[in-house]
């Protein structure tokens, strides 16, 4: 009885201290993020510093890797006790979180401030559910971008490909020099990037957009599509011994070290080449590979806000989304994160030719190919990449058993 | 404090006290091990039931309670991963086991010929039980590694020709996993199996010894069967470490190349997390949990139930 007292004694203090923190508190935000490597967290810095400016207080709540921060959200979402705002991947990923009703529709806010003539389409499109805003973009990442050693390049007489039958005949002369053509970090999630890369260069934004979005089995068993598959296959012998299993940014830092040719990543792998006091465009270039001079990819990350009833949180909320979409921020977070500002409207002289050329690529919207992650659901994807990893590490596979299980991919994954 | 007895006709009053006396001392052995019942009972039971449940619907993300039949069981057996993980799952397992007990046996007996410096060979045996599965994962993950490890040191000492490529070979690199896993429990194995040698009667060898009999057919049909109890404990602990084998798989090949060392625990937890799909991921853990079962049952049969029922 007497522990009894004492316990509720102390739970009470407790909530009273609690509550009057809270009104003393009048902005502050716990945000939940998976930005914890170096680059990412001084990037979520910049959010944070001008949120404290405007007078708010920022509490990080960085969980890292991506599926375990997501996991440990949505719990708290279904729970009952929500972060006040939380990081997804631009696409499917919070879908099931806006049919459940447990993150808020925000399109007063994107209304006011014109988003959709701001931003890109497909961004648009992902953030959108039943035509309203559910989630604020922050960044745009091109996800296919070619790296390559400018050195090599000039060393070997060669000029960086444009499309992908170049790429595969320079990758061979380059091989004769002794030098590793295609630097590949060999885990399924990079493999099935790169196979994304050249299926959008090679096949065009139309057949990728047909292949993860629409599901279209014609599309699949198309001729094209084959000689696209062929071309991917090819590319495995570009690819050194030591490639399975390797970290992608092992594989990045094979064209630092001069040691391979070309990598194709997203434009996250800059903050390698940064970090090793690379400069684009001097030691490393980037380039779009594909027919017609190439379509980007993209994706980036979005955040969502958690439905609240508290009058508190949502002003806290609004002035979240404020300073998430405020020019400054947007510039100084995307410089760190490597990413280029989701307004198109802001100017981008003061980053990298990297990022100024994705932003000069982006304004044409024949240009803009939504991510995998927009198009389609993660179980597909999950689905595909088994079947990419098969094929790449397979060389006897045949490009016709890889379609049949692509066909089969579409047809069992919901 | 006051004792209210009861007489009930019929009954004897020594009868009652000793069955009063009985719940009195039972009654708070009972409390104690509620708390532990309830665990058992809620986590692992209801859980247990929950994840069969989910088993049988269409979830995504969140768990949904309708009831799809045995569709994504269906959808499991066409799945070329999850059945690539089961092979992988038998092989490791068959050579994990058999390689950690024999390798084990053999240390131990090494260690019971009285070898100087018994402490340190006993300690450097059992050190890599001590590290966790990732970081043997990483070391091994280097050192088998074509570019960084033994091929190239090999190479680099003259003998160009020499490969050792097993983990970049889709058809060796599940037996890369095995000579990781069979390094990291081998000690374990030894250390039962020599707890067990030490308590081998001295008057066994004694007599062994005057017949003449020479000491591997000792080791082999005397000093095993005895070791019989200690040979259980360890297949039972190695066992385990079969059924759960994730992170040495995430660790050294990320269930690579290609699908070549995927595992069952890895397709569960890819589908419960990564890839939103509770139902498939669900499904394949209860495909799991029916294989221990039914690994399991027919030696708890044999060992608890049935001598049980010879007896009475």
């Amino acid at each position: 009885m007497r522990l009894k007292t004492r316990v509720s004694a102390y739970t009470l203090s407790a909530a009273l201290i609690w509550s009057s923190g809270a009104l003393s508190q009048q902005m502050k935000a716990e945000v939940l993020h998976w930005w914890t490597s170096a680059g990412e967290s001084a990037a979520v810095k910049v959010f944070a510093d001008q949120f404290t400016k405007a007078g708010g207080t920022w509490v990080d709540n960085a969980i890292a890797g991506g599926a375990n921060a997501r996991t440990a959200g949505i719990n708290r979402m279904v729970g009952g006790n929500p972060p006040t705002m939380m990081q997804f991947n631009t696409g499917k990923q919070f879908d099931e979180l806006v049919s459940n009703d447990l993150v808020r529709d925000v399109d007063k806010l994107a209304q006011a401030g014109k988003w959709r003539e701001l931003m890109p389409k497909p961004i648009v499109d992902a953030s959108v559910r039943e035509g309203k805003f559910f989630a604020v973009p922050v960044n745009i990442h091109g996800q296919n971008w070619l790296f390559y050693n400018t050195k090599i390049f000039a060393d070997a007489g060669l000029e960086p490909p444009k499309t992908f039958p170049e790429l595969v005949a320079s990758g061979e002369k380059l091989k004769a020099r002794g030098i590793i053509p295609l630097a590949l970090g060999g885990q399924p999630n990079w493999e099935h990037n790169l196979f994304r890369a050249v299926l959008v260069g090679h096949g065009g934004a139309d057949m990728f957009r047909k292949l993860y979005g629409a599901r279209d089995q014609q599309a699949v068993k198309s001729p094209k599509f084959k000689e696209t598959v062929e071309l991917f296959g090819k590319m495995r012998g570009l690819v050194d011994s030591g490639s399975p299993g390797r970290n992608w940014n092992d594989a990045t830092a094979l064209v630092i070290t001069n040691k391979a040719a070309m990598h194709f990543n997203g434009d996250w792998a800059k903050g390698e080449f940064i970090a090793a006091g690379q400069t684009a465009g001097k030691e490393y270039g980037c380039a779009l590979v594909g027919d017609g001079g190439g379509k980007l990819v993209i994706g980036g990350d979005v955040f969502v806000f958690p439905t609240t009833k508290d009058k508190n949180q949502l002003a806290t909320q609004d002035k979240l989304i404020e300073v998430l979409l405020d020019p400054t921020s947007q510039i100084e977070f995307n410089k760190k994160k490597g990413s280029i500002p989701v307004r198109m409207d802001v100017d981008v002289s003061s980053m990298d030719v990297c990022a100024q050329k994705s932003h000069a690529v982006l304004k044409d919207p024949a240009n803009q190919v939504e991510a995998m992650e927009l198009l389609s659901t993660p179980n597909f994807s999950g689905a595909m990449q088994d079947a990419v990893t098969q094929y790449w590490n397979n060389a006897n596979m045949s490009a016709d058993a890889f379609i049949e299980k692509i066909v089969g991919a579409m047809r069992d994954a919901s | 404090m006051t004792t209210v007895s009861i007489r009930a006709p019929g009954i004897s009053p020594p009868a009652t006290t000793k069955a009063r006396r009985r719940i009195r001392t039972r009654l708070p052995a009972a409390f104690a091990l509620l708390p532990t019942a309830l665990v058992v009972l809620v986590v692992y039971i209801g859980c247990m039931l929950w994840t069969v449940r989910l088993s049988f619907t269409s979830s995504t993300l969140l768990p949904k309670l309708d009831w799809v039949g045995l569709a994504q069981y269906s959808r499991l057996f066409a799945n070329d991963r999850f059945l690539t993980s089961a092979e992988n799952i038998v092989i490791f397992g068959a050579l994990f086991i058999s390689g950690c007990l024999i390798l084990g046996f053999l240390l131990a007996v090494f260690i019971d010929q009285n070898v100087r410096g018994e402490g340190i060979f006993r300690t450097l045996f059992l050190y890599p039980y001590a590290m966790s599965f990732v970081v043997t994962g990483v070391a091994w993950q280097w050192f088998l590694n074509p570019g960084l490890g033994l091929q190239k040191l090999v190479r680099d000492m003259g003998f160009e020709s020499f490969t050792f490529d097993w983990l970049v070979n889709q058809d060796m690199a599940i037996y890369t996993i095995v000579i990781a896993g069979l390094w990291h429990g081998s000690g374990l194995t030894m250390a039962i199996l020599l707890a067990g040698l030490r308590g081998v009667d001295e008057d066994l060898w004694k007599a062994a010894r005057v017949d003449g009999i020479p000491t591997w057919r000792v080791y082999t049909s005397i000093v095993l069967p005895l070791l019989r109890p200690m040979v259980v404990t360890a297949t039972v602990l190695l066992a385990t470490g079969v059924v759960k084998l994730y992170e040495l798989v995430v660790a050294m090949t990320l269930g690579g190349p290609g699908i070549a060392t995927e595992v069952p625990a890895k397709f569960v937890m890819d589908h419960l997390f990564e890839r939103n799909n509770i139902a498939l991921g669900t499904a394949a853990a209860t495909i799991m949990l029916i294989a221990v079962v039914s690994v399991l049952a027919p030696w708890v049969y044999a060992r608890y139930v049935r001598p049980q029922g010879r007896h009475a």
